[in-house]
């Protein structure tokens, strides 16, 4: 089978600007991928190129096995959902839903039975008569998504469409998302700056920088083997702890040496007793650094260090500390006897570490 | 301040609020007083006889209201050699007015949807000249437009002078437009196309039906403009295709023997009528319409 989505070697200039160089994406049917980067990475930017809506400076561009490069939006089998929802102001939602269908030149009963449809699967039925502008943020972003639903495309677009959102809806609509997702089985590309979205939803992840890919791979794989410093810092919350260490190999065993604030530095042993060089940062997600004693495991390696502040999270304690002149967070037991300035015997589970280079930021391992 | 020992200074300072509030209301007062002198003299003048304008005082009451001066300006009075008052010509201005009101309103409403949601190259400069073309003096393109409409065939017609208002009506038209469209955001657009709607589909649907506010100022604009226009009107016109304000100036001018100023009076409101209604009807529309862009959320 096609992918649903293939992307070529697209570049997009904005006169003399790149916005994106070189991108080279593919996606299989329903595959949720998710393009999450900073503000001004140029995931939105790739969307619209997706879309149609920005015309591309070079490169190719597939759905369905067609070649979509230079067609226009409306022939491209696509339904787009927006950050500002962009529902038609003067229309009723039934109107707003049936707009496309119309402009189309659908029969009536056929939008009638499809607008019926998908106003019970949005549980928009209520609304149908009314205009946008007498519903809330919520009731206004399942609209959006309504107007995309009844479209069946071959391919959804989302622009941050959570992101007007207040935090508590943001999460209920993205599990209805993920559901809803799961029950279509669609092919979605979806932007957020949001990270945690990015990880909850996404089948595949593109995580975007400066214009330029940095790493495209399931959530774990993004989460668990960042491909460089951009993408370990950016992915996860709190984030990864880069941790400036140095190496060295005494009696066949490879060791990393990480200062603190006070006393002689650590040294742990690397897991895979693998060969690194003199200088590395070390990287290490919160909950790999614990209580010592309620984590144990082969590659667990405790080590006393001052713990500098305690912030409590409810499920969570999570701790900061000085580590090779950075902050270092560790998430501890909800009930940990960690305090302010005392010292804490922590467990370091090396298990899952990442080493990258200080002067490119790759991974090293 | 909560102390409640300052209760009588707190009273003192509420009457202070009082006496200014009223100092403010009549003052306000006077200045509409100001304003509104000349159109009460211009509605007692045009229900005096002539007898009683040059015996009696310019701002008494009349002692008879007489509606004589009215029907003479409507349909007697003479502009030169013609005597039919200013009911042909009246018409003429609807005429003009109307069809040149409602070409400028449109071809403004889509120039401003072209230049605030249909981005091209240059259209930044193309907006900046239409907006240099609302500052020219009208004076320097007399003649210009004389050769122009000569050209077309439509020199001294009532087209003719459809097509001028409409060609300088449109650098303002634009404008109100273009800002009005320039604060809707350009994702409504992107979904319509999405929606697969084309440039005008998302121009009728989703464009116009949001522009009643500004549909209403450009009207009320233009039609003040061009009801009111004198200059052209005389420049771009022959007998039989003057616009009111014209053969008012006719009227006045060319009395002949005792000047009638209740027949001049009652020319004037009349040619100042449309424009009154058109504010009364709409005018709250104005004001709205004006802010509308800047309080949009």
């Amino acid at each position: 089978m096609d992918p649903i989505l293939e992307i070529k070697n697209l570049y997009k200039n904005y006169g003399p600007v790149e916005i994106l160089k070189d991108i080279n994406v593919s996606i299989e049917p329903g595959d949720f991928l998710v393009l999450v980067g900073p503000s001004g990475c140029g995931k939105s930017t790739l969307l619209n190129c997706i879309a149609g809506l920005e015309p591309i400076t070079g490169g190719s561009l597939h759905i369905g096995g067609q070649d979509m490069t230079n067609v226009s939006p409306k022939d491209r089998d696509i339904a787009m959902v927006f950050q500002s929802y962009a529902l038609y102001p003067t229309m009723t939602v039934a109107k707003n839903i049936t707009f496309g269908m119309k402009v189309r030149g659908v029969d009536q009963a056929t939008q009638n039975q499809k607008l019926a449809h998908v106003a019970q699967q949005l549980q928009i039925e209520p609304l149908l008569n009314r205009k946008p502008g007498q519903l809330s943020g919520g009731q206004r972003q399942r609209v959006a998504m309504g107007r995309a639903l009844v479209r069946d495309p071959k391919l959804f677009l989302f622009d941050e469409p959570l992101s007007n959102l207040d935090a508590k809806l943001r999460v209920e609509m993205r599990t209805e998302i993920k559901a809803l997702h799961q029950r279509l089985g669609a092919s979605m590309v979806y932007v957020t700056h949001d990270q945690i979205e990015a990880m909850t939803l996404a089948s595949k992840i593109v995580v975007m920088k400066g214009g330029v890919i940095q790493q495209i791979g399931t959530p774990a794989e993004i989460y668990n083997r960042p491909a460089n410093l951009f993408v370990a810092d950016f992915m996860g919350s709190p984030a990864m702890n880069l941790i400036p260490a140095r190496t060295r190999r005494s009696g066949g065993v490879s060791l990393i040496e990480i200062k603190r604030k006070e006393g002689d530095p650590i040294i742990l042993q690397d897991a895979n007793n693998r060969d690194l060089p003199e200088e590395v940062i070390l990287g290490v997600r919160p909950e790999d650094i614990a209580d010592a004693g309620i984590r144990a495991g082969a590659d667990t390696q405790n080590a006393d260090c001052i713990i500098d502040i305690v912030e409590p999270a409810g499920a969570d304690t999570y701790a900061v500390l000085q580590l090779g002149g950075k902050h270092v967070t560790a998430r501890l037991h909800s009930e940990t006897t960690a305090a302010p300035g005392v010292a804490q015997r922590l467990a370091f589970d090396l298990g899952k570490v990442s080493y990258f280079a200080p002067d490119t930021g790759l991974r090293l391992n | 301040m909560a102390d409640t020992s300052f209760v009588p200074a707190a009273s003192q300072s509420r009457k202070g609020k009082l006496a200014l509030r009223w100092l403010l209301y009549i003052l306000l007062g006077l200045f509409a007083l100001f304003y509104l002198m000349p159109l009460f003299v211009m509605i007692t003048t045009s229900l005096k006889s002539l007898d009683e304008i040059r015996t009696g005082d310019l701002i008494a009451l009349p002692r008879e209201v007489t509606f004589d001066a009215w029907r003479t300006a409507w349909s007697g009075a003479c502009t030169g050699i013609q005597c039919e008052g200013v009911r042909p010509f009246f018409w003429n201005s609807i005429l003009i007015a109307i069809p040149a009101v409602a070409i400028s309103t449109l071809l403004g409403a889509m120039n401003g949807y072209v230049v605030a949601q249909w981005r091209f190259r240059g259209a930044n400069i193309i907006f900046s000249l239409m907006l240099f073309g609302c500052f020219i003096p009208f004076q320097v393109v007399l003649l210009p437009m004389a050769r122009i409409l000569g050209m077309m065939g439509i020199a001294g017609t009532i087209p003719g002078l459809i097509f001028v208002h409409v060609i300088y009506g449109l650098g303002f038209t634009t404008l109100f437009f273009r800002n009005y469209y320039v604060s809707i955001p350009a994702e409504l657009t992107k979904a319509a196309k999405v929606d697969g709607a084309g440039f005008f589909r998302i121009f009728w649907s989703i464009f116009l039906p949001l522009s009643l506010p500004i549909i209403v100022v450009t009207v009320i604009w233009q039609f003040t403009q061009i009801w009111n226009d004198f200059l052209f009107g005389v420049s771009f016109s022959q007998a039989g295709t003057q616009p009111v304000t014209v053969a008012l100036n006719n009227i006045v001018n060319s009395t002949t023997g005792v000047k009638e100023y209740n027949v001049d009076m009652a020319a004037a409101i009349i040619a100042a009528l449309p424009t009154l209604f058109v504010y009364v009807v709409a005018g709250k529309y104005f004001v709205r319409g004006l802010t509308a862009g800047s309080v949009k959320g």
